[in-house]
């Protein structure tokens, strides 16, 4: 796995004559807008208050999450997203896989970026075996393609290492063993720009170690990787490039190892 | 904005490129590159929602399984509530409140259950239209998707969920002596544009829900007026006999009436042409297709914005 992934790495450098760039993000703003959290007062006059002095968007708070966040990513460039909770990276993410409309600015992509996240269309009163099927549909995987990666998802998960968990609904699993069927379930489709939120940190340290290496085989498929997390070792390992956020501003921009060298200085670690 | 872009990816490779000095804009357009998250053509959106048919239809299975997956009598339920609904609404309004005002027994009894389960089916659909987004924010932004798979696939657990409702409804019919002839087959075309009429609701109320959740607040009181005034523990005309009769004429041609009404027409044998308004098919067939591809298109227009905070 460690020699293929260097390979890669110098079929990287060697392509830098041709850069491809695969995500461009233009002065990116995003504006959450929360209901009922303007007075601090959530009491029912305060709310009849609000809505007899109708006004602009009164009522409505409005969190500014990322402020004008510019950069271009190129093709085969594993990119880490870094910076202090709340500093806007899950935000920026979702923008970029165009989940989250932009207030300002725009994000320019080459084919549809995914995120690698199928936690929510699946149904914990289902069994495991209808989750794959339906996460894999949600994915936007056809029948047959789930069919035939079903097999390598319940390995890779190993979720019927301990008996038949399988067919037993997802309810009565273990968070262990319920973040490992979601992680096999989202990493089961290729895709051309992919982004990894914290996946890394789920299940005991065997699958952790085999849910590493599958990224790095997805990063070989993939275009671009974009990887979020507050593990700097992970980042250390899969990244080239780190992109480094504190309140939703982009605070800088480059090399790992210089970006982590600077971060570390900041956090004080 | 520059400055960003310039001091990293110059950091990570010295070598100037062609592309120096180019806009972000100028940039995307050299590359082919798109607007990520931009709303597609009508077209082209109709044909990414048929791409999604597996997943709409595997979705609407999966929410109607987990509905009852905790109870210890499992999926008879399907079954078992459709029937208790019935019953209780038979106790209150056959034997309680004689609501069926000179229909003999073996009509009012069908009459009643058809009545609750067709609006039960418009009902439902409607309820879980309205939070079909604003419910589901959580799949909205970790998966892409035509957002309309949401509500159609909500409709689409209805109506499975109204044909386990037919078994019941078919017992009922048969044992108060209306038996299966050919007029039984113009269920089908009914259920048909009912789901249409559904779904397009449902779309549109998706739509508004998104914006404003409050809106399922208000939903249960607006859906029960609408059902008293769709006739569906009396019959219309006999109700409202001495009042002006253009509110029986309007409320009769009231969607949920008229789909009430037809079906009623197909399943029971005391149920003639003579309780239905004029032109009963063409204002069916007029209702299916204005919601559906008004609502349709109304919860295109904002396909970009679902999902905003």
């Amino acid at each position: 796995m460690a020699e293929q992934n260097t390979g890669q790495h110098d079929g990287l450098a060697g392509d830098a004559g041709e850069r491809r760039p695969t995500v461009i993000a233009d002065d990116l703003h995003i504006v959450y807008r929360v209901n009922g959290a303007k007075t601090g007062k959530g009491s029912a006059t305060a709310a009849l208050s609000r809505i007899l002095k109708r006004g602009e968007e009164r009522g409505v708070r409005k969190v500014h999450a990322v402020r004008g966040v510019s950069f271009v990513a190129y093709r085969g460039e594993a990119i880490g997203l870094i910076g202090s909770n709340g500093s806007g990276k899950s935000t920026l993410l979702r923008a970029i896989a165009g989940l989250l409309p932009a207030e300002r600015g725009k994000v320019y992509t080459d084919g549809q970026p995914s995120l690698l996240g199928v936690n929510a269309a699946l149904m914990n009163d289902l069994t495991g075996e209808r989750n794959i099927i339906l996460g894999g549909l949600a994915m936007g995987m056809s029948r047959e393609q789930i069919k035939e990666r079903y097999q390598d998802i319940v390995d890779f998960s190993g979720i019927n290492e301990k008996g038949d968990f399988i067919t037993l609904p997802m309810r009565t699993y273990s968070s262990g063993m319920a973040a490992r069927l979601r992680f096999s379930i989202a990493a089961a489709k290729d895709h051309d720009v992919l982004m990894i939120d914290e996946a890394l940190a789920t299940g005991d340290r065997k699958f952790q170690k085999r849910s590493e290496e599958r990224i790095r085989e997805l990063r070989k498929e993939a275009g671009t990787v974009f990887l979020v997390s507050h593990n700097n070792k992970s980042i250390r390992d899969t990244c080239n490039r780190v992109l480094w956020l504190e309140r939703g501003e982009l605070r800088m921009d480059g090399p790992t190892e210089e970006v982590l060298k600077e971060y570390e200085k900041f956090t004080g670690k | 904005m520059s400055e960003t872009t310039h001091d990293g990816t110059v950091a990570v490779t010295a070598a100037p490129s062609p592309d120096e000095g180019l806009t972000a804009a100028e940039l995307a357009a050299k590359y082919g590159l798109s607007v990520s998250g931009a709303r597609p053509s009508l077209v082209e959106y109709v044909r990414q929602l048929w791409g999604r048919r597996h997943f709409i239809l595997a979705f609407s299975q999966a929410k109607l399984t987990a509905q009852y997956s905790q109870a210890k009598l499992g999926q008879l339920w399907q079954v078992a509530t459709p029937l208790l609904n019935a019953a209780v609404y038979f106790f209150i309004f056959g034997l309680i409140l004689h609501a069926s005002r000179g229909m003999s027994r073996d009509v009012y009894i069908p009459f009643l259950v058809t009545g609750v389960f067709v609006f039960t089916f418009t009902q439902s659909s409607l309820m879980s239209g309205v939070r079909a987004i604003s419910g589901n924010l959580g799949l909205v932004r970790a998966l892409h998707f035509p957002r309309a798979a949401l509500p159609v696939s909500f409709s689409l657990q209805q109506l499975q969920q109204l044909l386990f409702s037919m078994i019941v409804l078919f017992v009922v019919a048969i044992g108060f002596g209306s038996y299966p002839g050919p007029a039984w087959l113009l269920i089908v075309p009914v259920l048909a544009l009912q789901f249409l009429f559904n779904t397009g609701l449902a779309l549109i109320v998706a739509r508004m829900g998104a914006k404003t959740p409050d809106l399922a607040q208000l939903m249960p009181f607006i859906l029960r007026t609408w059902m008293y005034a769709s006739g569906v523990m009396f019959s219309i005309p006999v109700m409202l006999r001495g009042k002006p009769h253009w509110i029986a004429t309007l409320l009769q041609w009231n969607p949920a009436a008229i789909y009430m009404d037809l079906m009623r027409f197909a399943l029971i044998d005391g149920y003639g042409a003579e309780n239905l308004p004029d032109h009963v098919w063409a204002a069916a067939g007029g209702w299916a297709a204005l919601f559906a591809v008004g609502g349709f298109v109304y919860f295109w227009k904002a396909e970009e914005r679902y999902g905003r905070g």
